[in-house]
């Protein structure tokens, strides 16, 4: 299997925040923390486009580049997760992210920064697969069960695309050359690289314009 | 005098040095166990159709849940 990546179609996604709701529901996310979240450009002018944000767990990662304690990790699949029991909240990494991913729960009286929490694709952590530590501490397990992230799944215009990054990107190929426009992905070439530098694009603006 | 300048020396060296011999207090990572073992809770969670521990069927499976996000594969095409 290639590389897990995420894709979100700004020609299909209503905002309905379905995708957030889904993630905040799967893995009992705390007040206050937001692994994915919608953000509308242009809100309210005609042409309006909505895209769902996560972690894109790109391929060269910054926060892993930054971490001061080494506490990112990359799974088989291409997944960055990271070990809570390692991180110390410093923050550095939601500097790093160009995508705002890392979120910080506040953490006690004085409202302290708590340790690091963010989108996993829905893949856990060092903890046994689908075990209490592990949905403690990042939430459920649903690659270890066989399923793909509750968000992509629940998503009901299937604007958010979640998978092996060869597959979702040929979905949504297919798309583009069906509709004719919106082959724009943002954020693709950030998370996994221009064309030039070996990110394959996801779709190219060919065929009938509509 | 060159006894006292010695002392003097041996006890900021023995300062300066002190922290290297201190042991790390943070913790190791973790090593992760690999998707495709699948879930040790939960199992009424488990999607049927692959085995735990077979990674070639937990593909598989992955695949088949993706093509459930293509409507072009799930709605007849125009004619």
């Amino acid at each position: 299997m290639a590389r897990m990546k995420f894709i979100c179609d700004s020609e299909r996604c209503i905002e309905c925040n379905g995708c957030v709701t889904a993630c905040k529901a799967e893995h009992d996310v705390p007040w206050g923390v937001n692994r994915r979240r919608v953000v509308t450009l242009n809100d309210g002018v005609p042409g309006e486009k909505s895209i769902s944000v996560a972690c894109m767990h790109c391929s060269d990662a910054p926060c892993m580049a930054v971490c001061p304690v080494d506490c990112f990790y990359r799974t088989d699949e291409g997944v960055v997760l990271h070990d809570k029991d390692v991180c110390i909240g410093c923050g550095y990494c939601s500097y790093a992210c160009p995508f705002g991913a890392p979120q910080f729960p506040t953490n006690g009286t004085f409202g302290l920064r708590g340790k690091m929490d963010k989108c996993t694709f829905c893949a856990g952590g060092p903890e046994a697969n689908g075990s209490e530590a592990e949905f403690e501490k990042y939430g459920r397990n649903r690659l270890a069960e066989g399923k793909l992230p509750a968000c992509a799944e629940m998503c009901s215009t299937k604007a958010l695309l979640g998978g092996d990054g060869d597959v979702v990107a040929d979905i949504f190929r297919n798309r583009v050359l069906v509709r004719g426009k919106g082959s724009e992905v943002w954020g693709w070439g950030t998370a996994y690289g221009r064309p030039a530098t070996g990110g394959a694009p996801p779709a190219k603006p060919e065929g009938k314009k509509s | 005098m060159i006894m006292r300048t010695v002392a003097w020396v041996l006890c900021g060296a023995a300062i300066t040095l002190a922290a290297c011999g201190e042991k790390t207090s943070g913790a190791a990572k973790k090593s992760d166990v690999p998707a495709y073992q699948g879930s040790v809770g939960a199992s009424a969670y488990v999607a049927d159709g692959w085995k735990a521990g077979d990674q070639a069927a937990w593909e598989l499976q992955l695949r088949n849940r993706m093509q459930g996000q293509n409507e072009y594969a799930r709605i007849p095409t125009k004619p």
